[in-house]
């Protein structure tokens, strides 16, 4: 007989996680909506070439950057927003909003004594791990680097020192547009050009703040990089703008988390994250987006319209994404791959649950240029309430795309009767070695399986969870452990009040 | 007197327009193990079913006590936290569940309902240790999602392992010999009797003697058209199967 002291210890914690999101299950249903009262200095309202230039000023941006502000701008005059996407929603007043909103405590804080204490309380009520010298001390996730990203400024990057003995970039993009303007100019918009969709073009005149990482060649980041982002002032939107480059022979793995207050008025968010992977070179970037997702009635949340794009641009690189989605009203997003480099291969990941009247339009691109390139994809949907659910995926090979392999599963399940999950894979091959498979189910939490959990003496809502968690185990285990009993907690509190 | 583990007075229960139970009474002192045997459609799984709460009947008449508690008052999660544990003729399919997540899982929650304390990590691999031993689980058995692909013996051996882990007052073993051959039946039925004692009481359920030479119960009921119709020892089981259910049904009409 096995010994059952052999059964990994990994397997331990998420059981343990899953008691802990069971008891955790009588918070408020969104408990991250809190409003921080923090003084903040704000771009007029509105969208214009002004807005723009302020915007640019406020940074200290170099000339070239303005420019380039402008020409994405102008560009931008010229585009309409996309409607196929299976979402509804009144028209987004572009001019009713505001593109800037920093936190007043200039200048730019050197270290954590300087922020903010009342900065410092909001990100420690979100769980963010700010304080480097607890973290140093051992107290807690001692492998996590932080940056952290409020309305539309950085407001503190952590193990900074740490990460510079190796190479490592780590800084807020507006830090990166001053400090490193070649590597910057190099890469920014290679992979999502300025004029790639209406959004994304919206980002590059607008955005405001996010990201930078360079991970030099050959080394392997030592610690998981992160940023929190949170939208804190009223109609604001936030434009971030995360930029990630691993050179050859790199590796990277990057989190990413978001949450927002509770407001009844709807908020824009339209990021761009671009990721570059060099020869041999490995990013893996999870998602855990927890945006307020508006009330029962459906009033309020945000309208995430996010364009993420990995380039697998070595030979034999690889660009994972793996995300889990349970907040916003609308998300709109596609996170994927260009398999560019011959033998690079991409992965996607996906969790997407929507309750209520959220609407989620989500899934991946794998456009397989090089030879012998390869993809994955996992979608697991999980649609409950009156929401709509929908896989949006495309596979498609060159014509010099040889050997290109994909595989594709996508699962949707359905709690109760008011839902939709939908599934729109589009395959195109234009070669004749491409092995493309593609598999989808939807399924329902059947009455047998709550009422046999329910002997075990599940409540309902554990029950759910449970099977929830099952359902979307496979994607899970490419979390890293952070994020996994994370995520476990929040599909609890996301489908709370689905059943009964 | 000592109360009973269970007590079902005059319990009617419908599905739709349909009655299936007619006024079952059932009294089951504690350590008892009680076996109800009928042909098919007799209404027996519909008993255990309407004993664990399941939604689709509609009770019409009677009361059920468990343990001298209202039982029919209770949600189903909160019957299994009180002491009451159905072993399922057909067990369910939990895809991605690991049985490991899925045990411990209920025993927390049976323990939370309880207000006891979580078990620790430790506790637990010592409990489903000893308890897996005996029913020939191993390791990677408790790996695999809980159901999913399980062979009949495999699924009946899991389902006693979690009465052995939730240590039930009252068992109900719905049909557990169905998709079990002989030696399947034998751990299966070792299994069972290691968990009766003088607090615990079993509900047999079956439509065939061979289950009963193997959990040997201390009274057998035939249960027809709804009702029990005829109690005796151990002995009516045996006289059942030479004779068939065919008297009994006149005795119902």
């Amino acid at each position: 007989m096995a010994d059952y002291d052999d059964i990994p210890t990994l397997k331990d914690n998420i059981d343990r996680a899953t008691v802990d999101s069971v008891l955790a299950l009588d918070v408020d249903k969104y408990k991250y909506g809190f409003e921080t009262d923090i003084e903040s200095d704000m771009a007029p309202k509105g969208l214009s070439e002004d807005t723009v230039r302020f915007i640019s000023a406020k940074k200290n941006e170099p000339e070239w950057m303005l420019e380039w502000r402008l020409e994405a701008y102008r560009r931008f005059l010229t585009m309409t927003e996309p409607s196929w996407a299976k979402v509804h929603y009144p028209q987004i007043d572009l001019q009713d909003m505001y593109y800037y909103a920093a936190p007043k405590s200039s200048p730019a804080p050197k270290s954590l004594d300087e922020v903010d204490p009342a900065l410092i309380a909001m990100y420690d009520k979100l769980g963010v791990p700010l304080r480097e010298r607890e973290i140093l001390a051992g107290v807690e996730r001692p492998n996590v680097a932080v940056d952290a990203v409020m309305d539309s400024v950085s407001v503190v990057t952590t193990f900074r020192e740490e990460l510079s003995k190796v190479g490592i970039i780590f800084c807020s993009i507006s830090e990166a547009i001053r400090e490193y303007p070649e590597l910057v100019q190099k890469y920014l918009a290679s992979v999502v050009p300025v004029s790639d969709n209406y959004y994304a073009t919206l980002n590059s005149a607008v955005f405001t703040d996010g990201s930078f990482v360079y991970i030099p060649k050959g080394v392997r980041c030592p610690m998981e990089l992160s940023t929190y982002f949170r939208i804190n002032e009223k109609k604001t939107g936030q434009f971030e703008r995360t930029l990630i480059i691993a050179e050859a022979d790199s590796y990277v793995s990057y989190l990413e988390g978001c949450t927002a207050p509770m407001r009844d008025e709807n908020q824009l968010h339209a990021a761009v994250v671009e990721l570059v992977a060099l020869d041999n070179a490995e990013i893996k970037y999870s998602t855990v987006q927890n945006w307020y997702p508006g009330d029962k009635d459906g009033k309020g949340g945000i309208y995430n319209f996010v364009t993420k794009r990995g380039d697998c641009r070595g030979v034999n690189s690889k660009i994972s994404w793996t995300q889990v989605e349970t907040g916003s009203a609308i998300t709109w997003k596609y996170p994927s791959c260009i398999l560019r480099g011959d033998g690079s291969r991409g992965e996607f990941y996906s969790i997407a649950i929507s309750n209520g009247y959220q609407q989620v339009d989500s899934g991946t691109k794998m456009i397989h240029l090089g030879k012998n390139t390869s993809s994955r994809i996992i979608a697991k949907g999980i649609a409950a309430g009156f929401s709509d659910n929908t896989y949006r995926g495309q596979v498609s090979a060159h014509a010099k795309a040889k050997n290109a392999r994909n595989f594709t599963q996508c699962d949707s399940l359905l709690i109760g009767d008011k839902c939709g999950a939908h599934t729109v894979p589009y395959i195109e091959s234009r070669n004749g070695t491409a092995v493309f498979e593609h598999e989808a189910t939807t399924s329902k939490i059947s009455d047998d399986q709550m009422f046999y959990c329910q002997q075990r003496g599940l409540n309902e809502e554990e029950a759910v969870a449970l099977i929830v968690n099952g359902f979307v185990r496979d994607v899970l285990q490419h979390l890293p452990m952070e994020f996994m009993v994370e995520t476990q907690k929040l599909i609890s509190i996301s489908l709370e009040g689905s059943v009964g | 007197m000592t109360t009973p583990i269970l007590e079902i007075r005059n319990l009617h229960a419908r599905i739709e327009d349909r009655e299936i139970l007619k006024g079952v009474n059932l009294i089951i002192p504690p350590g008892e193990v009680h076996a109800v045997m009928g042909r098919n459609g007799s209404g027996k799984s519909t008993l255990s079913y309407v004993l664990a709460g399941k939604e689709d009947y509609e009770i019409t008449e009677g009361e059920v006590l468990l343990d001298g508690e209202n039982l029919l008052e209770m949600e189903p999660a909160e019957r299994a936290a009180a002491g009451l544990f159905l072993a399922f003729q057909y067990p369910i399919e939990i895809p991605g569940v690991a049985t490991m997540t899925f045990l411990k899982a209920a025993m927390n929650a049976q323990r939370k309902a309880r207000g006891e304390g979580e078990l620790s990590t430790p506790d637990f691999m010592r409990a489903v240790k000893t308890a897996g031993t005996d029913l020939h689980i191993d390791t990677d058995m408790l790996k695999r999602p809980l159901n999913v692909g399980f062979s009949g013996g495999e699924k009946k051996r899991a389902e006693v392992l979690q009465m052995a882990l939730l240590q039930p007052k009252m068992c109900i073993l719905d049909e557990t010999d169905s998709g079990l051959d002989i030696d399947a039946l034998q751990v299966v039925s070792k299994g069972v009797n290691a968990l009766r004692n003088a607090g615990r009481s079993m509900l047999v359920i079956t439509h065939y003697q061979r289950l009963l030479n193997h959990i040997i119960p201390d009274v057998v009921h035939v249960f027809s058209d709804g009702k029990i119709v005829e109690s005796g020892d151990k002995s009516l089981a045996l006289q059942l199967e030479a004779k068939g259910y065919a008297d009994f049904d006149n005795a119902a009409a």
